[in-house]
C-alpha cells in the first residue's frame, strides 16, 4: 500500500510529467519552423501528430495488465531519453538527411505515444488509493497546470536562455529524475527481482543525458548567438569555417566565421546588383562562372537568362554549397539552384583550381567573402586577376563584390586598382542593402566599357533592378571618391591589411 | 614501428658514442637547448609509422676515404672535352653556361641517384618540398648571369630601367611571410618584440640604421662594401677587418647589449650559415642584411621562392642538360696520367701558370649501379665538389692540403613532416617560415604557402643547423642518432607552438647532411687560402660555394659559370 505522503509527491510527479510533455511538443515544433521555416503548417502538423499519438497510447494501455508500476517507470525512463535527446539529434541529423520532415514527425509521434501511456497508467496505479472522482480532478489539475507552466516558460525563460538543445536536455534530465524517483515513490508496488537493474537503467539515462548538456556548447554556442544577434538554426564547423544560420525576425542570415553572408529580407538588392550588370554585355551569355557564392543564390540570379547554357561555381567548402542544395529555407530561397542540370559545382580554392582550369567563360561573378584573412587576401591580388582573365573571352564582363566603400574606401579602391593593373578596365558602382548598408561593386572587362545596357525586358523576378536603378547604380555619390591605394599582391597582401585597419576602427 | 630507412649505412656502431646512455631529457636538452621541453608529457611511442631516414650516398662516397678500397681499373677509355664533377647548383650553373655559349660536348657526372646536391627537393606526389636550401634573393641589377637565367627560366618578367630584375608574382615569397612563436603566442616577422623594452627597440632600430649605412658603404672604386656573389665584394681594408672578429664581438663593440637583438642576429647567423653568432665572422653576419639591401630602397630585397625550394632550379637545369648528365657515377680519381702505366704513381697536375694547357686528365668513375669501372680522358675538368672531396680524388692537392685545412663545413638535419591538416596555433596566422624563439631549431617552412594551397594536408620542412655542437654529443654522434629519435627531437621542438602536431603527422622523413655547408668562421672569409683555392690546377677547374665561403645558390651560380667561362677562354673543341 502506498502512504498519504507518496501520494501528494505522485501529483508533483504528474505535473512533471505534463510539463515534460509539452516542452517535447513545442521543441519539435519550434525547432521545425526554425528549420523548415513556414511555422503555421510546421505548429500545425507536430501538434496534430503528438495529440493523436497521445490518443494512441492511451488505447494502447488497455494492453498492459501487469507490473503497471514498472511499466510506468520504464516509460518514464524511455521518454527522458527520447524527449531529452529530440533537439540536438534532429539538429545533428538535418544537414544529412533529405527526409527530415518524416523523420521530426516520427520522433514526435513516438513522444506522443509514451506521453499519452503514462497518465492512464498512473491513474490506474492511483485507483486503488482514491476515489475514482477525487483521482480523475487530482490527476487532470495537475496534468493541467503543466501544459500551462510549460507554454508560459517555454518562450519566456527557456528558448531566450537556454536554447532549444539545452531545454530538451535539461528536460530529459528532470523526467529521468522523475523516473528513478518513482522507484522509490512506487517502491511498494515493485518486485525486487529486477530492481537494481531499474535503477541502473535510469542513472544511465542521466549520465547521457548530463553529458550531452554539459558538451552542448559545442552544439548551440549561446555566446554565438548573442554576438550573432539572432536564434541560430543551423551551425556547422567545416574544415574551413565555421557556418552558422540564423533566424531573426522575418528573415534568415547566413554567417561564415561570424561575418554576415546575406539577410534573406534583402538579399535580393545584393544579388540583382552583383549579377545583372555582368550578364547584359554585346552578347547573350552562354558559360558563367561564379567564384565563390556557395549560398546559390547569385546562380539563382543567372539562371534567369535562358541563353546561359552552363555555369560553373567555384566555393572551396563543400559543407556550405551541400546546405544550400538541402537547407530547405536556403533552397527555398536559391530557387534549387543547385538542381539545375546546368550547374556545376567545384569545391576547390579558386586560386588553386583557376591555374588548372582550362574553358573560357562569357560572364564571371567574384563573390567571394570579404579579405578578412590572407587566405582569402590571395584571390583579390594580381596574380589572381590575371590567371581570371586567361579563364575570360576578350570582350566578357566580370562583376565582383568588393565591400563598403564607404565604410573601407582604401579596400574598395584597393580591389579596383589591382584590377585595373590587370588588365581589366573597370567602372565602379554600388547599391544600398539594408542589412549591409551602401555596398560596393565593380563591373569589368578586358575591353573598354560602354554606357550602362537596360535591362533585358524578357527577364522576369526582378524587384530591385529598373533601368532607372540600374544607372543609379553607377552614378557615385560624393561621398564615394577615389583614394590612392597600392595594388594587392601575393608578396605584399596589402588589402588584408587595410581590411583590417578600416573594419576594426571604431566606426 | 618499422620506418622505412633506405639509407642507413653509415660507419660501423662501434665507433659510435654512447649515444644511448643519454636519458630523453639529456637529449632533448642537449639538441633542442630547452629543459623546460622534457617535462612536457609526451611520450616516446607517439611517432608517425612510416619515415625515411636519408643521408648523401655515404656507401658510395666512402670507398674515396678508405685506402684500401682497390677499384679495378678501367678497360673502357671514352674522350670528351669537358667533364663537370658534381651535380648541384655550381656544377649545373657550368653545364647551363656551356650550353648558353653554344658547348654541348661535355657530361655533368654526379655521385647521388639525384642531382642537385643541398638544393635537391622531395615529391609525395601531391606535394614537392624542399631538402635543402629553399630560396634565393631578387638579385640587383648588376648580377647580369643569374638574371639571365631567371628570365630563361620566366621567373623574372622584364627587367626596369636601369637592368633590375621584375620578378614574376607567384615566384615572389607570398605574404604574411614570417612569425615568431614568442610567449605562447605567434607574432609577425623575426624579431621577439614582445614584451621588449624601448631599450631593445632602440637597439634594434640602431642596428638597422647601422645595416643599411653598410649596405650603401662603397670602397674609392665604386665597389660596394657588400653584394651577392661575394666576389664582386670590396677588398678595401676598411671592410675586411671586419672578418677578423665574430659577430657576437662585433655587436658588443657597438654597444647594443639587448639580448632580443642578439637573438636575431643569432638566428640570421644560423639561419644562412650554420653557425650562431659567436662563431661567425662580423664580415658574415653584416653580409646577411646588407648584401640583401638596395641603396635606394629601406627594404631587403624581395624573397623568391617555390614549393620545391631551390629544387625548382635543379628540376629546370637538369632537364635542359638531360643529354650531358650521369647520375649514380662516383668519380674517385682525377690523375694526369693514364692510370695503369708506370709513370702514374709520380705523375701529380701542377699548377698551371697559363690556361692553355694541352694535356689531357684521365677520370676514372665507379657505377654505383653495376660497379662497372669506365675512364675518361677530358681536355678539361670542372670540379664541381668541396675542396675536402677534391683532395681525395685529384692527383696533386697534396700542396693544397695546407690551403685547404681551415675550410670547415657544418652539419644540418633536415625532416619534412607529412601532416593531415594545419596545426591549430594561436596569434598571427601560419606563414611561409614558421620561427620558435626557444629553439635551437630554426623552425619550419610550409611548402603548400607559395601554391595558395592553404587548408588540409600538407608538408612542413623543419630545419635544425648543429650550430653549436658541444657538450655531451659530437656532430658525429647527432649525425647517428636513430631515426626516432630525430623525429621524436623535431616534434618535441613544435609540440611547443602545435601540441596538436603529433595526431596531424603521418610521415616524417629525415635527411642527414652532414659537412654540408662551408662555415664563415672569423679569419676564413679573406684568407688568401679561400681565394687561391679557386685557382685552376692544370687542366682541373674548380667551383663550389666553399670557394666563396658562404654557401649560397647566387655564389654556387657565380663559380659554375666562372669555371665555365674559364674553360671556354681555353678555346676547349668538341670533338
Amino acid at each position: 500500500m502506498l502512504t498519504r505522503a507518496p501520494l501528494s509527491l505522485l501529483y508533483l510527479n504528474v505535473l512533471v510529467i505534463a510539463t515534460c510533455g509539452l516542452v517535447y511538443e513545442l521543441l519539435a515544433g519550434t525547432l521545425a519552423s526554425y528549420v523548415l521555416g513556414d511555422s503555421v503548417t510546421q505548429f500545425s502538423f507536430v501538434i496534430g501528430v503528438y495529440l493523436s499519438a497521445m490518443g494512441v497510447g492511451a488505447w494502447l494501455s488497455r494492453y498492459i495488465h501487469d507490473h503497471l508500476a514498472r511499466v510506468f517507470i520504464e516509460i518514464e525512463l524511455a521518454l527522458a531519453l527520447l524527449g531529452g535527446i529530440s533537439a540536438p539529434a534532429l539538429f545533428l541529423a538535418f544537414p544529412f538527411v533529405d527526409w527530415f520532415a518524416p523523420l521530426l514527425l516520427g520522433m514526435v509521434f513516438v513522444i506522443g505515444v509514451l506521453v499519452g501511456l503514462e497518465l492512464p497508467l498512473l491513474m490506474r496505479i492511483l485507483q486503488e488509493h482514491l476515489e475514482f472522482s477525487d483521482l480523475v480532478s487530482r490527476v487532470l489539475t495537475f496534468d493541467y497546470i503543466g501544459a500551462l507552466l510549460a507554454s508560459l516558460l517555454f518562450p519566456i525563460l527557456f528558448v531566450p536562455h537556454l536554447g532549444l538543445v539545452r531545454t530538451s536536455l535539461a528536460f530529459g534530465i528532470l523526467n529521468g529524475v522523475v523516473g528513478l524517483w518513482s522507484t522509490y515513490l512506487l517502491r511498494p508496488l515493485l518486485s525486487a527481482r529486477g530492481l537494481d537493474r531499474l535503477r541502473l537503467r535510469g542513472g544511465i539515462v542521466l549520465v547521457l543525458l548530463s553529458v550531452a548538456l554539459l558538451k552542448a556548447d559545442q552544439l548551440t554556442l549561446l555566446a554565438e548567438e548573442s554576438v550573432l544577434g539572432g536564434s541560430i538554426i543551423h551551425s556547422t564547423q567545416s574544415p574551413f569555417q565555421r557556418i552558422a544560420i540564423t533566424r531573426k525576425g522575418k528573415g534568415f542570415q547566413l554567417f561564415l566565421n561570424g561575418h554576415l553572408q546575406f539577410n534573406s529580407t534583402d538579399e535580393y538588392r545584393y544579388h540583382e546588383a552583383l549579377v545583372h550588370p555582368a550578364m547584359l554585355g554585346s552578347k547573350p551569355p552562354e558559360k558563367v562562372l561564379i567564384l565563390g557564392g556557395g549560398d546559390g543564390l547569385a546562380v539563382r540570379e543567372c539562371l534567369r537568362y535562358p541563353s546561359v547554357q552552363s555555369i560553373t561555381l567555384v566555393d572551396l567548402d563543400p559543407a556550405m554549397t551541400g546546405l544550400s542544395e538541402r537547407f530547405q529555407p536556403l533552397k527555398e530561397l536559391n530557387d534549387a539552384a543547385f538542381s539545375d542540370p546546368r550547374v556545376r559545382v567545384v569545391n576547390d580554392d579558386a586560386f588553386v583550381w583557376i591555374g588548372a582550369d582550362d574553358t573560357t567563360y562569357d560572364v564571371a561573378i567574384i563573390d567571394f567573402p570579404d579579405p578578412s584573412n590572407y587566405s582569402i587576401g590571395k584571390l583579390y591580388t594580381t596574380r589572381f586577376y590575371r590567371l581570371l582573365r586567361e579563364r575570360l573571352k576578350p570582350d566578357a564582363l566580370v562583376t565582383i563584390q568588393c565591400t563598403s566603400p564607404v565604410v573601407a574606401p582604401k579596400s574598395y579602391w584597393c580591389i579596383l586598382a589591382s584590377m585595373q593593373s590587370s588588365g581589366f578596365h573597370i567602372r565602379p558602382f554600388q547599391a544600398t542593402v539594408p542589412s549591409f548598408g551602401i555596398w560596393g561593386f565593380a563591373l569589368a572587362s578586358p575591353q573598354p566599357l560602354g554606357d550602362v545596357p537596360p535591362l533585358d525586358p524578357s527577364i522576369t523576378g526582378l524587384r530591385f533592378l529598373t533601368d532607372e536603378a540600374m544607372r543609379a547604380m553607377f552614378e557615385l555619390p560624393g561621398d564615394i571618391r577615389q583614394v590612392a591605394t597600392e595594388v594587392n599582391r601575393l608578396d605584399n597582401q596589402i588589402l588584408v591589411r587595410y581590411y583590417d585597419e578600416e573594419w576594426h576602427e571604431p566606426q | 614501428m618499422s620506418p622505412n630507412k633506405h639509407v642507413d649505412n653509415l660507419v660501423p656502431s662501434s665507433r659510435i658514442g654512447r649515444v644511448d646512455a643519454l636519458s630523453r631529457r639529456e637529449l632533448l636538452q642537449a639538441v633542442l637547448g630547452t629543459s623546460s621541453l622534457a617535462l612536457t608529457g609526451c611520450n616516446r611511442t607517439a611517432l608517425p609509422q612510416a619515415g625515411d631516414y636519408l643521408a648523401q650516398d655515404f656507401a658510395l662516397g666512402h670507398r674515396l676515404r678508405d685506402p684500401s678500397a682497390t677499384v679495378a681499373l678501367p678497360t673502357d677509355w671514352q674522350s670528351v672535352p669537358v667533364v663537370i664533377v658534381g651535380g648541384g647548383i655550381a656544377g649545373l650553373s657550368a653545364g647551363w653556361r656551356l650550353l648558353r655559349q653554344g658547348f654541348r660536348d661535355f657530361l655533368v657526372l654526379d655521385l647521388e641517384r639525384e642531382v642537385g646536391g643541398s638544393s635537391r627537393s622531395g615529391n609525395s606526389g601531391r606535394f614537392q618540398f624542399p631538402w635543402g636550401a629553399h630560396y634565393i634573393t631578387t638579385p640587383m641589377a648588376d648580377n647580369v648571369e643569374l638574371i639571365e637565367l631567371l628570365q630563361e627560366m620566366q621567373i623574372v618578367e622584364r627587367l626596369e630601367q636601369d637592368g633590375s630584375p621584375i620578378v614574376a608574382e607567384q615566384y615572389l615569397c607570398r605574404e604574411p611571410e614570417e612569425r615568431l612563436f614568442q610567449n605562447g603566442t605567434w607574432i609577425e616577422g623575426l624579431y621577439p618584440a614582445l614584451e621588449s623594452t624601448e631599450d631593445d627597440q632602440r637597439q634594434l632600430e640602431e642596428f638597422q640604421l647601422s645595416m643599411h649605412q653598410w649596405s650603401q658603404r662603397r670602397d674609392a672604386d665604386g665597389k660596394r662594401a657588400f653584394t651577392i656573389p661575394i666576389a664582386r665584394c670590396s677588398t678595401a681594408e676598411e671592410f675586411l677587418k671586419l672578418d677578423q672578429l665574430s659577430m657576437a664581438e662585433w655587436t658588443r663593440q657597438q654597444g647594443w647589449t639587448s639580448a632580443r637583438l642578439r637573438w636575431y642576429i643569432d638566428y640570421a647567423c644560423r639561419d644562412d650559415y650554420g653557425l650562431t653568432i659567436d662563431r661567425t665572422s662580423a664580415w658574415a653576419g653584416i653580409f646577411y642584411f646588407a648584401a640583401r639591401l638596395r641603396s635606394d630602397r629601406s627594404e631587403s630585397q624581395n624573397v623568391i621562392t617555390w614549393p620545391a625550394g631551390n629544387g625548382h632550379i635543379v628540376q629546370y637545369l637538369s632537364q635542359l642538360l638531360k643529354a650531358q648528365l650521369r647520375t649514380g657515377q662516383l668519380v674517385y680519381r682525377i690523375s694526369p696520367t693514364k692510370p695503369g702505366r708506370a709513370e702514374a704513381q709520380s705523375a701529380q697536375l701542377q699548377p698551371a701558370d697559363d690556361h692553355k694547357t694541352e694535356s689531357p686528365v684521365y677520370l676514372t668513375t665507379l657505377d654505383g649501379q653495376t660497379g662497372v669501372v669506365r675512364g675518361i680522358a677530358a681536355s678539361r675538368v670542372i670540379f664541381a665538389g668541396p675542396q675536402f672531396v677534391a683532395q681525395r680524388v685529384i692527383d696533386g692537392m697534396a700542396e693544397r692540403r695546407a690551403l685547404t685545412s681551415n675550410f670547415r663545413y657544418s652539419s644540418w638535419l633536415v625532416a619534412n613532416l607529412h601532416l593531415s591538416a594545419r596545426p591549430r596555433a594561436s596569434g598571427f596566422p601560419i606563414c611561409w617560415d614558421n620561427i620558435l624563439y626557444d629553439s635551437k631549431s630554426l623552425g619550419y617552412v610550409v611548402s603548400t604557402h607559395q601554391s595558395g594551397i592553404d587548408h588540409g594536408p600538407t608538408v612542413i620542412t623543419w630545419y635544425y643547423p648543429f650550430a653549436n655542437v658541444e657538450g655531451k654529443l659530437s656532430r658525429d654522434q647527432l649525425l647517428r642518432l636513430e631515426w626516432s629519435e630525430w623525429a621524436d627531437l623535431a616534434l618535441t621542438d613544435l609540440e611547443q607552438a602545435h601540441p596538436d602536431i603529433r595526431q596531424l603527422v603521418k610521415r616524417i622523413d629525415i635527411m642527414r647532411w652532414g659537412h654540408a655547408m662551408i662555415e664563415p668562421g672569423p679569419n676564413f672569409l679573406w684568407s688568401d687560402a679561400r681565394r687561391s683555392a679557386a685557382q685552376p690546377l692544370g687542366a682541373v677547374h674548380f667551383a663550389n660555394t666553399d670557394l666563396s665561403g658562404i654557401a649560397l645558390m647566387e655564389e654556387a651560380f657565380y663559380h659554375g659559370v666562372r669555371a665555365a667561362d674559364e674553360v671556354l677562354a681555353n678555346g676547349v673543341r668538341s670533338h
